[in-house]
């Protein structure tokens, strides 16, 4: 296992992907974060779909994360494409066919490319947790937010909390994208697939009628990532949250031990 | 004591209606190079998918190495192959490329410059796999296949895209490798190099083996066969048409015509191209080559 879990890393450590995908993350985790400071009095919200996240609310012991947590969702849709493109990519290029040569354990070569992406993914997320908190400690006091209780212990728990439920959200966005990886064998229509379905078709649905988002996958593990929302308890989405996945993981597990290999 | 490295016996592969591989039976024996031959699409890479376990068959039995291929797992570590052509992940380099296949496998590192070295590209190891040639592609496919060191070397075409030097190197290293001890199984639609360098010979034709066996009783139980050549080209299909009238099979391939006759029947044919002004430049028997036997036996031209 070990073995699979290190040729998996040695391809997801190229400077293109590694250097590309956190720079997309950090670029993304400052931009969400500073939003949250920068537009505090914009009368279009500072957050999501025209959310105002007051001072008082951000000077909480919870307050230092909530850019960190926003951002979540969108690290799991990073985290969807970069697993569906290395899984459906052993497809494309013919490759699974020497991995299954040299590692004939089909459930080995799975667990050990998922658990390499889940390491890809959790250096993705300590990127994100150091450049969000950072962005917003040093963005606060422009915006006369008060950062005392941000490091609190209190504050600690909440930073410890967060990353936790961010963790856990983007490794269920990276599965879902494994899944359609393995079930599409295209890394194009996998992450088009995957995209198009969390970024419009969920938003649309979710805008045509507010009670789908206490089902629709996409929205579970994006409410995991802020740790619930007013309408889906945090229970509630992690239930139904990790149904999908576990699910989708069964099938698509089934599928890959089972199929063929003939291209 | 194992003296086979393949052996398959009624194996079938069934994709929908369609009978990919038809109830084959084979046997390849230890430290030979076995040629696999046939037409496109006659089943020769489903065969050697199902060997490598990357396909289940629909019926039948195999062996590789003594090891039923409903295990792979206990027979893969010594064997060595390359399916379908190299596949690589194209953003990495050659060296890397081999790194992923040498960690997944649990072979040393230092194992992979060794090999880059052997098939030539010891120089470009570092380049990413994306620049290379088809030829070097096909090389890089080589030193993955012999990661192992294998005990049994399956090849797909392996000399695809390779200039004739890169061809005669393969030809070479795949018989050091047999006389070292290597099973080599081997399919290449370049007939006239499996000839050189193989022992056996696994001949399919639309799913179905026509031949297997040692390749002397495959050119020993061929009759030879009359060459004709003339002095005016456009005068070949008229030679054809006499040899077809006479009822012997004739094709044109090479600027001469090749005629299944016995050679007693070679002077008729002398008179019969001299009574139609027919002036023949040559006019020999010959022993078919295994190019002229797989035709002959599969029917194909």
């Amino acid at each position: 296992m070990l073995d699979v879990i290190r040729a998996e890393l040695r391809k997801l450590r190229r400077p293109t992907l590694f250097l590309g995908t956190m720079g997309a993350v950090v670029f993304f985790s400052g931009l969400f974060s500073a939003l949250l400071y920068l537009l505090i009095d914009s009368p279009q919200g500072n957050a999501d779909r025209g959310q105002v996240i007051s001072r008082e609310v951000l000077a909480l012991a919870s307050g230092g994360v909530q850019g960190f947590a926003n951002v979540g969702g969108f690290l799991g849709i990073i985290a969807l494409c970069v697993f569906a493109a290395q899984t459906a990519q052993e497809y494309t290029y013919g490759t699974l066919r020497n991995l299954l040569v040299r590692q004939p354990s089909r459930m080995k070569i799975l667990l050990g490319k998922l658990i390499a992406m889940k390491l890809f993914a959790l250096i993705m997320i300590i990127f994100s947790a150091i450049i969000s908190i950072g962005t917003s400690v040093v963005l606060a006091p422009t915006v006369d937010v008060s950062t005392d209780l941000w490091f609190s212990s209190e504050g600690i728990e909440f930073i410890y909390t967060t990353f936790l439920n961010v963790t856990i959200s983007v490794v269920g966005f990276g599965i879902i994208g494994m899944v359609l990886g393995l079930l599409l064998r295209s890394p194009i229509s996998a992450i088009s697939f995957g995209v198009l379905w969390l970024l419009i078709v969920e938003n649309l649905l979710v805008a045509v009628e507010n009670s789908t988002q206490s089902w629709l996958p996409g929205s579970q593990l994006t409410i995991i990532a802020t740790g619930g929302s007013a309408d889906v308890p945090y229970t509630q989405a992690l239930a139904t949250g990790g149904a999908y996945v576990a699910v989708g993981a069964l099938v698509a597990s089934i599928l890959f031990l089972r199929r063929d290999v003939a291209n | 004591m194992v003296n086979t490295a393949i052996s398959v016996s009624d194996l079938s592969k069934k994709y929908d209606d369609r009978l990919a591989v038809s109830h084959i039976n084979f046997e390849v024996p230890l430290g030979t190079v076995c040629g696999f031959v046939g037409p496109n699409g006659s089943g020769k890479t489903t065969t050697m998918r199902m060997l490598l376990g990357l396909i289940t068959p629909t019926t039948g039995q195999g062996h590789i190495l003594g090891e039923p291929i409903e295990h792979p797992e206990k027979y893969l570590s010594r064997v060595g192959a390359m399916i379908e052509g190299p596949a690589f992940y194209p953003a990495l380099s050659g060296h890397e490329n081999l790194m992923v296949l040498a960690r997944l496998g649990g072979f040393p590192a230092e194992r992979v410059q060794t090999l880059l070295e052997k098939v030539g590209l010891g120089d470009r190891g570092k380049s990413k796999y994306k620049t290379y040639s088809l030829g070097m592609k096909q090389r890089l496919g080589i030193a993955a296949a012999l990661l192992p060191e294998p005990k049994l070397l399956m090849l797909d075409e392996p000399t695809n895209g390779l200039d004739p030097e890169g061809i005669q190197e393969v030809r070479a290293l795949l018989r050091d490798l047999a006389n070292d001890g290597t099973t080599v199984f081997v399919s290449s639609h370049l007939l006239s190099e499996l000839e050189i360098i193989s022992d056996h010979i696994v001949m399919l034709r639309k799913g179905e083996i026509v031949f297997a066996g040692p390749i002397e009783d495959l050119m020993t139980k061929q009759q030879p066969i009359i060459i004709a050549k003339t002095l005016n080209h456009a005068d070949l299909s008229h030679i054809a048409e006499i040899a077809e009238k006479s009822g012997h099979h004739a094709v044109i391939r090479d600027d001469a015509v090749h005629i299944s006759a016995p050679i007693e029947w070679a002077p008729t044919l002398n008179r019969a191209a001299f009574d139609a002004g027919i002036t023949l430049a040559q006019l020999a028997p010959q022993l078919p080559n295994l190019e002229e036997t797989f035709f002959e036996m599969t029917g194909d031209k």
